[in-house]
């Protein structure tokens, strides 16, 4: 049985490590896996879309169109530019903190996040809406807001392993000075999704 | 004893896995998106593992170095992007003609999209323009395999081979099983001296005719690696697919349900005849599916033809297939569906779906970082050329990002180093204006120099500024000649830029600070005003790298609402308000322009 997940997000977010872990997690658990990102020109507050797939079966490491099984969304207006990725019946977990690029300080873009959000409710069956910034700031370190989206993700059943398995992956990624805050961090969203 | 351990890597990652595997003795590179893991890679494992490993100042140097080494009789791998090997080129040609003694592997890796290059040039075309093999993995584990048997087909042929991963490849992450404990040989070699080595006209009007020879060899060599695999199927259809397009064309076809012959090729030149002509005596009607140049398809077409084998060939030269752009699931499975359906037209450039629907979403470039000394540099020579009629000629690098909006700062890019040659030609067109040439401290010494002494020696008035912040950013932090480090980390000698420049006969030389504006626009003024080439070299630390204790804050007591910080600057940590943003490091730079003094540092906590 296989998982397409797409992560979309904003250079620096943390996606990319977020993308490793899972695949990580998923190799450990004796999956095949392959994940794929632009990187590059593509850093720096650009547009960051991680690609997960994991096996089997397995051919590249692109997701099709309307494929993905579960949208992790960094950025509400990410996740809306990554959901012609989802399925139908896809499930997707979405940060509600914006990250307003400098085309919308400069007047040249337009930025939403009540239109974003709303289209993302309208369009998908199953969306939990995290406030993954909040809970981080709550956790002690605003960098550790893709620890709350993986925790988030790893509530939802979705995962083809335990939610304990991929945070201890996730704390494998990270120097040990950080790892507590981490912990917490994972402990808080997945709470914030409790069915 | 041969313990295989299940490592998750990234395709780059595992290429230089394969070379330490097939037992590489001497690794040189230069950076370059999408290939610099490569490299990275053998730098951190060189020590542990016993070979030598240099960043080189450019491909040609790589190149060089890599082809002395491997004269030697060591084994020897180069590392650059497909553009990078345009710069490697000639030494390249000719070393196909001079061949090695030990094996030579150059992994360039290509960027069909392309995301991060400026040109989508395929580099199967080069290896066949060279005639050189090349292999082009599907995944990184195979990446990894072609890497570690490159050697031995190289010792074989006598040729060096070029791996070409795509970015599909080289940035996808995969489980992949690596041999933890291989170990090269130990780095003896000895070069022994002979007329081979010299390229004399009449040596290699003789060795072309070898070369030649070899290419065939080279074929039949191919025809038995495991990189090429057919699957047969009871169908009068048949598809070849090459390199990362054939995972492509795998998940399509189950998508669709539809069982072809289909043979993968990894070895696209020169191409094996043994299994395309089996192929092609099996269907009535074949489909080529490649990336970019249609380097398998031409030869297919030539290999049915001199067969006589009426077969339909379908690919690039039918608008079957496209020649420009990547490819992913959803292309290649609506060419798949067409040719199976029989229908010749072109594809249609399938829109995403449910994209026409999407709200409107905001435009999220890459930008210069949050206190990026670039924008200091920029912006003071903005500034110091007000009301003069000025072209900025760019470079390659981070700064080639003050081409965007509000700085408008880079009127040219071309390639590595023509920032100061386009400057020189443009003067000779347009001498009443003045023409600023900015370029990165890695780039001045990759292809900058020499540039810079034509400038000197045919007196071209341009001002060089050399934006020196002391790494090579953009591809990931890579040390060199300036930087005072080697790829090791070790302490190695620091060319400083400003002698360079004096050595290059350039009389006008200033080393400013771009954070300190006031200095920085006074340093610009001189140089724009100073009749011969003059150079300025910016030098400030990367942001990434320094660790800022100020942050920065607008009083708004004092704040006249003017917009000058927020809309000349374009910082990504100021926003309407204005306010600044905790993304703020403490360059200062918008202290220094606020008309009003509004802006101030304070000691921050974190």
């Amino acid at each position: 049985m296989s998982l397409d997940l797409i992560i979309t997000g904003v250079g620096g977010q943390g996606n990319v490590l977020a993308s490793r872990v899972l695949a990580k997690a998923a190799m450990e658990a004796g999956l095949p896996v392959r994940t794929s990102e632009i990187i590059g020109m593509a850093q720096r507050e650009g547009v960051v879309m991680s690609q997960v797939r994991i096996g089997p079966p397995l051919w590249g490491a692109l997701i099709p169109d309307e494929k993905a099984d579960v949208l992790l969304g960094f950025e509400p207006a990410e996740a809306v530019r990554g959901l012609p990725k989802l399925k139908a019946n896809g499930v997707a977990v979405v940060n509600t903190a914006p990250v307003l690029p400098v085309t919308v300080a400069l007047g040249l873009s337009p930025y939403d996040a009540a239109v974003y959000l709303h289209y993302l409710e309208k369009n998908i069956a199953r969306l939990y809406l995290v406030d993954a910034h909040g809970l981080a700031l709550q956790a002690g370190n605003p960098r550790t807001l893709n620890a709350v989206l993986l925790g988030a993700l790893a509530a939802l059943d979705v995962l083809p392993f335990a939610a304990g398995h991929l945070l201890y992956f996730l704390l494998e990624a990270i120097p040990e000075h950080y790892r507590e805050v981490n912990r917490l961090a994972f402990e808080l969203g997945r709470e914030s999704v409790k069915e | 004893m041969l313990i295989m351990k299940k490592m998750l890597l990234m395709g780059n990652e595992a290429i230089a896995w394969g070379l330490v595997e097939g037992g590489v003795q001497v690794a040189a590179a230069y950076p370059g998106t999408p290939s610099s893991e490569v490299f990275g890679t053998l730098a951190e494992l060189a020590a542990a593992k016993g070979f030598y490993a240099e960043w080189s100042v450019n491909e040609k140097v790589a190149l060089e170095v890599a082809a002395g080494a491997a004269y030697a009789g060591l084994r020897a791998a180069v590392s650059m992007k497909q553009v990078g090997l345009n710069v490697a080129a000639d030494p390249l040609m000719a070393l196909a003609y001079i061949g090695v003694k030990g094996g030579l592997v150059l992994v360039v890796a290509d960027d069909p999209g392309p995301h991060s290059s400026q040109t989508e040039q395929d580099t199967r075309l080069f290896a066949r323009f060279a005639k050189l093999p090349v292999l082009d993995p599907a995944t990184p584990q195979e990446a990894k395999e072609m890497a570690k048997a490159a050697f031995s087909l190289s010792e074989a042929l006598g040729l060096p081979v070029i791996l070409r991963p795509t970015t599909r490849v080289a940035h996808v992450c995969q489980d992949v099983e690596v041999d933890e404990a291989a170990l090269p040989p130990p780095l003896t070699g000895r070069f022994a001296k002979g007329s081979q080595w010299v390229i004399f006209p009449g040596l290699a009007a003789k060795r072309h005719r070898w070369l030649n020879d070899q290419q065939d060899q080279a074929q039949k060599l191919f025809s038995a690696t495991p990189f090429n695999s057919c699957r047969e199927a009871d169908s009068p259809l048949g598809v070849v697919a090459c390199g990362v397009s054939s995972t492509y064309v795998e998940e399509a076809l189950a998508d669709l349900g539809l069982a072809v012959n289909l043979l993968k090729i990894g070895t696209p030149y020169p191409l094996p005849a043994e299994p395309v002509v089996n192929l092609l005596r099996r269907t009535r009607r074949l489909l080529i599916i490649e990336e970019l140049e249609p380097v398998v398809e031409e030869q297919v077409i030539r290999l049915a033809w001199q067969h006589q084998l009426p077969v339909q060939i379908a690919g690039k030269y039918n608008q079957a297939v496209p020649r420009a752009g990547e490819f992913n699931v959803d292309r290649v499975r609506d060419i798949l569906a067409r040719f199976a359906a029989g229908k010749e037209e072109a594809p249609l450039e399938k829109a995403a779906v449910q994209a026409a629907d999407l709200p409107p979403l905001p435009v999220r470039p890459p930008v210069l970082c949050a206190g990026c000394p670039h924008r200091a540099s920029f912006y003071a020579f903005k500034k110091a050329a007000a009301g003069m009629d000025v072209v900025f000629t760019g470079d390659i690098g981070c700064y080639t990002l003050g081409n965007a909006p509000p700085l408008n700062t880079v009127d040219t890019c071309l390639c590595m180093g023509a920032s100061i040659t386009i400057a020189a030609g443009l003067h000779r067109a347009e001498p009443d204006r003045r023409h600023v040439a900015f370029l990165g401290d890695s780039t001045f010494f990759h292809a900058g120099i020499p540039g810079l002494i034509n400038a000197v020696y045919n007196q071209a008035p341009i001002t060089v500024v050399v934006l020196d912040n002391r790494t090579t950013a953009m591809t990931g932090y890579q040390p060199h000649p300036g930087t005072g480090k080697n790829a090791a980390g070790k302490p190695a000698p620091a060319l400083d830029i400003a002698r360079l420049a004096e050595a290059c006969g350039v009389d006008f030389v200033r080393v400013a600070d771009p954070y300190q504006h006031e200095e920085a626009v006074r340093v610009a003024k001189a140089a724009l005003a100073h009749p011969g080439p003059a150079v300025v070299v910016m030098r400030r630390e990367c942001v990434t790298l320094s660790q800022s204790k100020t942050a920065y804050r607008i009083d708004q007591e004092k704040c006249l609402g003017c917009g000058v910080c927020l809309e000349e600057l374009g910082c990504p940590a100021i926003f309407p308000g204005p306010r600044i943003t905790p993304a703020c490091v403490g360059c200062g730079l918008c202290a220094a322009v606020c008309p009003a003094q509004a802006i101030a540092g304070e000691v921050a906590s974190r």
